[in-house]
């Protein structure tokens, strides 16, 4: 029955978001746009976060490269949409995997160090390679065409573009729940909880961190090609590493133990970012205090302290 | 059927200037259970660690069912048929009971590699894992998140865990330590029938003699890292130094009970 009316509650916000366009203005649609890309890229963080229980600090690398990748091919080639992201996924998903692949192998506080350190490489990387990535002012001025497989979208189109967004979020958010629920999900819990156990089981703790780790680098790049178009640049910013302290708030804030924490957290993040600097300059400061208190009171995070109580509540 | 499934080869650890297990040799037959028993840093648990791959020797050879594995990562040992429990609990404490032995059979099936399929919906591991539960008499706990059941019931979770993975060769670290007498008699009989069903292999270590010479059908006595004795139980029980060792009595009590 709860589990009923918490479905009924996903299809009405599901549904609300698909009517935005027809019933708020243009202010609200680039707000939902934002909080629906970074509620990606901080879902793809929490796979490794949440679930596996790696606490990466370099989350911004692979948001970032996808990015430039949708720019870059813009730019020269001039493909469809989704081929583009398709190169975004890619490029992040081999990048990941560099990186993954020199990071898995430490634990805890040695792989966060490394996985900044390899952040801030690639962010001096995109910063200093100006002939390809225009330095410091990032890419601009690429515009984008069709979409792919033949739909006629204008993209140009706030509105269309934030349905296109939509939708592709929506489809990679269930395909990475899928994940989270197939046995490959539940090892990669059991490898929170307890890797040694899983390794005395049989399995190679290190390629399934890997592998958790290669597929967070892909959705990132997703949620990094669809930034830029958004934000009509793709400059160092993205993947510089308070970027990747974003994912870990997000994460936190809604809480990292449900998959729909990091949308929530993201939906909250971005909406107390924009509530909050219309009034006062030292929005870090709110989020600082409003973070302390989730660690300390709200362990769970909000989407995680709502749903106990509810449950609590209406036994 | 008569070539040892387990043979241990002069197996030796050094931490530093420290030799925690020093020359040890032992063969296990199929279908034996060997108590290894000792004092506390008589190197029998770093005689475990080695055997399960993590730990690596510094010396000697480990020889499974004629394959040498000695300095295989533990995932590895783990694949080719050795199973260990430790001696604390090594679960998953945020999962249900039954989750726990679905993780170890996915591992064991291969179904760790499936990205799509809902676990949830995976009945056949479900089914099995059940059985393995019912196996321990713990089927009724299987929807209870793991932490919160009792430490007797976590041990013997880990022992189903253990057999999930079909091991040609089960470790068992203490089956019984820190159970209360009730759970210590439920174990060891549980470990007893799965012995004297013939379909386990067994090497257990173990501080309560009772459950030693209740499960052994041979005993090794380790002392400082080194074989003090090996044999029967009843060898054991009438080893003249292996009481002074390990029984904790005074060599002079012995010799009172020699020459009474």
């Amino acid at each position: 029955m709860k589990t009923r009316i918490l479905m009924g509650l996903l299809a009405v916000v599901i549904a609300g978001l698909i009517a935005v366009p027809w019933i708020a203005s243009y202010f609200y649609i680039f707000i939902l746009t934002e909080i629906l890309i970074l509620g990606l890229f901080a879902a793809s963080f929490n796979l490794i976060f949440g679930y596996t229980g790696m606490l990466s600090f370099g989350h911004a690398a692979f948001f970032g490269i996808g990015s430039y990748a949708t720019a870059l091919v813009l730019i020269h080639l001039e493909w469809p949409f989704l081929a583009c992201l398709l190169v975004s996924m890619g490029a992040s998903a081999l990048l990941a995997l560099v990186i993954g692949f020199l990071s898995v192998r430490l634990n805890e506080v040695y792989f966060a160090m490394l996985t900044l350190a390899f952040g801030m490489m690639v962010f001096a990387i995109a910063y200093q390679w100006r002939s390809v990535t225009n330095g410091s002012d990032g890419l601009a001025g690429f515009t984008l065409g069709s979409f792919g497989l033949g739909l006629d979208l204008t993209l140009g189109n706030p509105a269309v573009y934030y349905h296109v967004v939509l939708a592709i979020v929506a489809i990679a958010a269930v395909v990475l729940y899928l994940i989270c629920r197939s046995s490959f999900g539940m090892i990669l819990k059991a490898i929170r909880q307890n890797p040694e156990r899983v390794s005395f089981a049989g399995l190679n703790v290190r390629t399934y961190r890997l592998v958790a780790f290669v597929i967070a680098g892909a959705f990132a790049g997703l949620a990094g090609g669809l930034i830029a178009p958004f934000l009509r640049v793709a400059s160092p910013e993205l993947l510089h590493w308070s970027m990747s302290a974003e994912p870990v708030l997000m994460a936190i804030l809604g809480g990292t133990g449900y998959f729909l924490g990091p949308f929530v957290g993201s939906a909250v993040f971005v909406l107390l970012e924009t509530w909050i600097t219309s009034f006062t300059e030292s929005w870090m400061l709110v989020l600082g205090i409003i973070l302390a208190m989730m660690v300390i009171f709200f362990r769970k995070g909000l989407l995680g302290t709502a749903l106990d109580w509810w449950m609590e509540v209406k036994k | 059927m008569n070539n040892p499934i387990l043979t241990i080869d002069n197996l030796t650890k050094r931490f530093g200037g420290v030799t925690a297990v020093n020359g040890i040799n032992l063969e296990v037959m199929p279908k034996e259970t060997i108590a290894i028993i000792g004092p506390n840093g008589a190197g029998k648990t770093t005689f475990y660690n080695m055997v399960s791959g993590r730990m690596q020797p510094t010396e000697g050879k480990i020889m499974l069912d004629g394959q040498d594995i000695t300095g295989l990562p533990p995932h590895k040992i783990s694949r080719l048929g050795v199973s260990r429990s430790f001696q604390i609990n090594n679960i998953f404490p945020e999962m249900t009971v039954q989750e726990n032995v679905e993780v170890v059979l996915s591992a064991y099936h291969g179904h760790s590699r499936k990205l799509f399929n809902l676990a949830s919906r995976n009945t056949g591991i479900q089914q099995e894992a059940v059985e393995y539960l019912k196996r321990l008499g713990i089927d009724g706990l299987k929807d209870q998140r793991a932490e919160v059941i009792s430490y007797g019931d976590k041990r013997l979770l880990e022992i189903a865990m253990v057999l999930a993975t079909q091991p040609k060769l089960v470790l068992l670290d203490e089956p019984t330590a820190g159970m209360t007498p009730d759970e210590t008699r439920r174990t060891t009989k549980l470990v007893k029938s799965l012995a004297d069903s013939g379909d386990y292999t067994f090497l257990i270590t173990e501080h309560d003699m009772d459950v030693v010479f209740n499960l052994a059908d041979r005993i090794l006595v380790m002392h400082r890292g080194e074989k003090l004795f090996a044999g029967t139980p009843e060898e054991v029980k009438n080893h003249p130094e292996v009481r002074v060792a390990y029984l904790g009595e005074e060599e002079d009590e012995v010799v009172e009970e020699a020459n009474p």
